[in-house]
């Protein structure tokens, strides 16, 4: 049954134009500021959401449209990180250099990594990728004079963002400035999705073959894209890093990976919102859940991400639809 | 016809979503040798893989001895007595001649009677199952079936790509399989001639669909409804 | 000299254990072509229910040993019923998934009933003491795991190469279509596999808590190290299981012994190394 025939993908033009997915994006902003106001004590862990709806998009790019299962994509993240946080404490604390930097350490881990990792597939590629994560959080953990080691890089101090707004201890700038990045990477995620480019991924996603068969150039194409996505994790790392002033070696762990896949899962992959979505779910279900007792909270996602394989596996984005499939049903098992 | 060997009403089966069998009716009394012609891409191998349970059914209705097997798991059909050679033979490739034949159906009983059918297969019994000829992984593929003590025998192309005296040699197997009456034979067959002298009755498909069923002798009376559902005449690619 | 021979003994009997662990996995994953982040639950099981038996009931060590290895699989069986099942239908995505999600339960599940602290399994006193072998001396715990490992790859090599289950399971890798077709009842295998592959998780997670203590977060600790082991070692191959186990093991023991500083990157820049050179590992079919 694996060679059953491939339906014809030609990229379908979106319906609906242009003005649904503006309106879906404007929504998605009002209410960000909206719970910019309704909790104004809890600025920290909102932008702790936007940072990780940052980088669950980055992940979404990778897995969601190109195909690539990784369970290392903590990897870039702590690059990103590690990078901005030494660049502002040595170099120059310009916030918006400072993501420059961690872009390029992030892009630039995906690019070398990725020459290696986008020849394998399945396990050998999951063991790979957790086994870049793993070894960068080692080096980082040695090389105690440069990274603090397990004591976490401290001592971060930004100057103003774009010279004007100042990091306060509320955290005002940090949540504006975190929503000014995440507008920014989704609507360059949503051109470059959109673009030749961003189709060919999702003609990998279905089949490798027939795309190398009309002659795309398959590796690098998704060498490209995880350097990109790892470009994106890096812009995440450095917000992480620059906002809360501190970078430890959690940055790389295998959790934040897994994490963030099951945050991208739940929304639903290859469509952008979905990670938006599934992040904000997934944190706001983990704080107040592991606020209760941190087993408890295991209990909780454990269930979920069960509910949601097994019943919805197109992700929460996908509930209207499975609902529907419901009540029709389907004969027989066999696919 | 309660206690057919086979029944299908109003199959329709396919892969996934795509429908490949439409609306196939057919009933298949015991004891009888049944040919089933077509061209490549009419369904044949589909349509004795749903026998079997391994295509997705979207309608109708399957009956084995009068036993309603619509919707059976697939070992279990096999346990009722139906047994299909498929039509790439699929040889186990980690297992040797022997395990093969021993890893089904009931055990040591029946490996002497098959060493004798194929005495071919008793000398390459220490033999991978990846190390054979054409023609001896066919000899392991039927024998490898009649382990299971089949009452009906699906042979699916059986003949492909075999040296003359090979098919002939397998032809006369299959008429001793079928003499006694016990055993009915369904055979799928590109070399119409071999197929028409063994079989009593014939099938025609095309795109899915039965569009001829009658006495195989008839069919010799006309040419013309094989040249145009098969795209043969008779004598013609025949190696058999 | 000395040095070298603990090297050895340390490294070939954390190879056993992790040969014991791993191999279930690896040879449920060759079957069932199933990505399963949640065997080391298993182990863990093991070792909670021997610690349970131990120091709850009181049982003798030679007793409540094969109990929890039973345990063990009397659990895994429904898993592979109700959830399993369906999981082998899923892609790789999914499948990562879902066995996160029961890896989670697990430890939830653990910590629920015994509380997220170490769980002490007390060995008796004939396996506490040391053995001379005349050079010198080794731990009989240490002992037992490697004649533990090597009676394991034993019996496993007997079962898949000379018994019907054997080659039905064999069979059933090669073309589960096909198999099904000549009458063997592939899910029923993939069943009895499954709980194998966990019972054997047990012994390995009960014999090897020395080295890898058991606690609830357990499956996801040591995870990543089982699942290489596999990758390594080739999906479905319990010759490459074997090799990686011992090799991994030394190689891990070696450069804790000689670099202590940078065991881990060691350990993970050799998995990288063999990984890029051999994807399917090194007994696995490209
Ligand atoms: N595994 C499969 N998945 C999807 N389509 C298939 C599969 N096998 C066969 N088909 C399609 O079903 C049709 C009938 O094929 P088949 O039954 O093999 O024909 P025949 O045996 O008569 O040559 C063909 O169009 C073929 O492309
Ligand atoms: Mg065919």
């Amino acid at each position: 049954m694996q060679d059953a025939p491939i339906p014809a993908t030609a990229p379908r033009p979106r319906s609906g134009g242009l003005r649904v997915p503006l309106l879906a994006e404007a929504l998605l902003l009002a209410l960000a500021v909206a719970a910019y106001f309704l909790f104004p004590y809890n600025l920290g862990f909102l932008t702790r959401i936007l940072i990780m709806m940052i980088f669950v998009l980055s992940l979404d790019l990778v897995l969601g449209f190109a195909g690539i299962t990784t369970l290392g994509q903590a990897a870039m993240y702590g690059a990103g990180a590690y990078a901005a946080g030494l660049f502002a404490i040595h170099v120059w604390a310009d916030p918006v250099a400072g993501l420059v930097v961690g872009a390029a350490a992030g892009a630039a881990v995906a690019l070398v990594s990725g020459l290696v990792l986008m020849r394998a597939h399945g396990l050998t590629l999951l063991m790979l990728s957790i086994a870049v994560a793993q070894v960068l959080q080692e080096v980082a953990n040695k090389a105690r004079d440069i990274t603090g080691g397990a004591d976490g890089l401290r001592g971060i101090r930004m100057e103003p963002v774009l010279g004007i707004w100042d990091f306060d201890f509320v955290g005002q700038t940090g949540f504006w400035y975190a929503l000014a990045v995440l507008a920014l990477v989704f609507v360059a995620l949503r051109l470059v999705t959109g673009s030749p480019f961003g189709l060919s991924l999702r003609g990998i996603h279905e089949s490798p073959a027939r795309m190398a068969a009309i002659g795309t150039p398959v590796y690098w194409r998704l060498v490209a894209a995880y350097a990109l996505g790892g470009g994106i994790a890096g812009v995440a790392g450095a917000l992480a890093a620059q906002i809360t002033m501190l970078v430890s070696l959690e940055v790389f762990s295998f959790a934040l990976s897994a994490e963030a896949l099951i945050m991208l899962i739940l929304g639903g992959t290859g469509r952008l919102y979905g990670a938006v979505i599934g992040t904000a779910i997934f944190m706001a279900v983990h704080h107040t859940a592991a606020a209760a007792d941190p087993f408890n909270w295991l209990f909780v996602i454990g269930g979920l991400v069960l509910a949601v394989i097994f019943f919805v596996p197109t992700g929460l984005l996908g509930l209207p639809t499975a609902l529907v499939r419901l009540f029709r049903g389907s004969r027989n098992g066999r696919p | 016809m309660a206690d057919a060997a086979l029944a299908l009403d109003r199959v329709s089966a396919g892969y996934g979503a795509t429908h490949v069998l439409e609306d196939i009716s057919l009933t298949v009394p015991r004891g009888e040798r049944l040919t089933i012609i077509g061209r490549n891409g009419a369904g044949k191998t589909t349509l004795l893989a749903t026998i079997m349970g391994l295509t997705r059914l979207h309608g109708g209705r399957i009956a084995a001895s009068g036993r309603d097997i619509t919707g059976m798991a697939t070992h279990r059909r096999s346990a009722l007595g139906l047994g299909l050679v498929p039509q790439t033979r699929d040889i186990f490739a980690s297992l040797s001649v022997e395990e093969n034949l021993l890893a089904v159906g009931r055990g040591k009983a029946g490996l002497e009677e098959a060493y004798a059918m194929f005495p071919r297969l008793k000398e390459r019994r220490r033999n991978g199952g990846a190390q054979l000829s054409g023609g001896e992984q066919q000899m392991l593929a039927i024998a490898r079936t009649l382990m299971t003590e089949p009452d009906v025998l699906l042979l699916d192309e059986p003949l492909e790509g075999l040296a003359p005296v090979i098919c002939e040699q397998l032809m006369r197997v299959f008429e001793d399989i079928a003499r006694d009456g016990r055993r009915t034979v369904i055979l799928v067959e590109q070399h119409v001639t071999a197929a028409l002298a063994f079989a009593t009755r014939a099938v025609l498909l095309a795109n899915g669909r039965v569009v001829h069923d009658g006495p195989a002798q008839g069919l010799h009376a006309q040419p013309g409804l094989l040249d145009r559902h098969v795209g043969v005449s008779l004598g013609h690619r025949d190696g058999g | 000299m000395s040095l070298i021979a603990n090297i050895l003994i340390d490294g070939v009997a954390y190879g056993m254990v992790l040969f014991m662990i791993a191999v279930g996995l690896s040879v449920t994953m060759g079957l069932m072509r199933v990505i399963n982040l949640a065997h080391g639950g298993f182990a863990l099981i093991g070792g909670a229910l021997v610690h349970g038996l131990l120091t709850r009931a009181g049982l003798p060590y030679l007793l409540a040993v094969p109990l929890a290895v039973l345990g063990t699989m009397a659990l895994a069986w429904p898993m592979e019923r109700v959830l399993y099942r369906r999981i082998y239908r899923f892609g790789e995505l999914q499948q990562v998934l879902a066995t996160i999600g029961i890896a989670f339960l697990m430890i939830a599940g653990v910590n629920y009933l015994l509380g997220s602290s170490l769980l002490s399994i007390p060995v008796p006193e004939a396996m506490q003491g040391a053995v001379d072998l005349g050079f010198r001396k080794v731990s009989m715990h240490r002992i037992v795991v490697i004649v533990a490992g090597l009676a394991m790859v034993a019996c496993l090599y007997l079962l898949l190469d000379r018994t019907r289950f054997g080659m039905r399971l064999r069979a059933a890798v090669d073309n589960r279509d096909t198999a099904a077709m000549l009458g063997i009842n592939t899910g029923a295998i993939y069943a009895a596999t499954f709980c194998l592959g966990a019972g054997l998780a047990a012994l390995g997670g009960i014999l090897g808590a020395e080295l890898l203590p058991i606690e609830a977060y357990y499956p996801l600790r040591y995870m990543v190290l089982f699942l290489m082991v596999v990758a390594v070692g080739g999906l479905g191959s319990i010759t490459g299981s074997f090799l990686a186990a011992l090799g991994l093991g030394l190689v891990d023991t070696a450069s804790r012994y000689l670099v202590p500083d940078f065991g881990t990157i060691f350990f993970f820049a050799c998995v990288i190394a063999i990984l890029a050179a051999r994807p399917a590992g090194l007994m696995g079919r490209a």
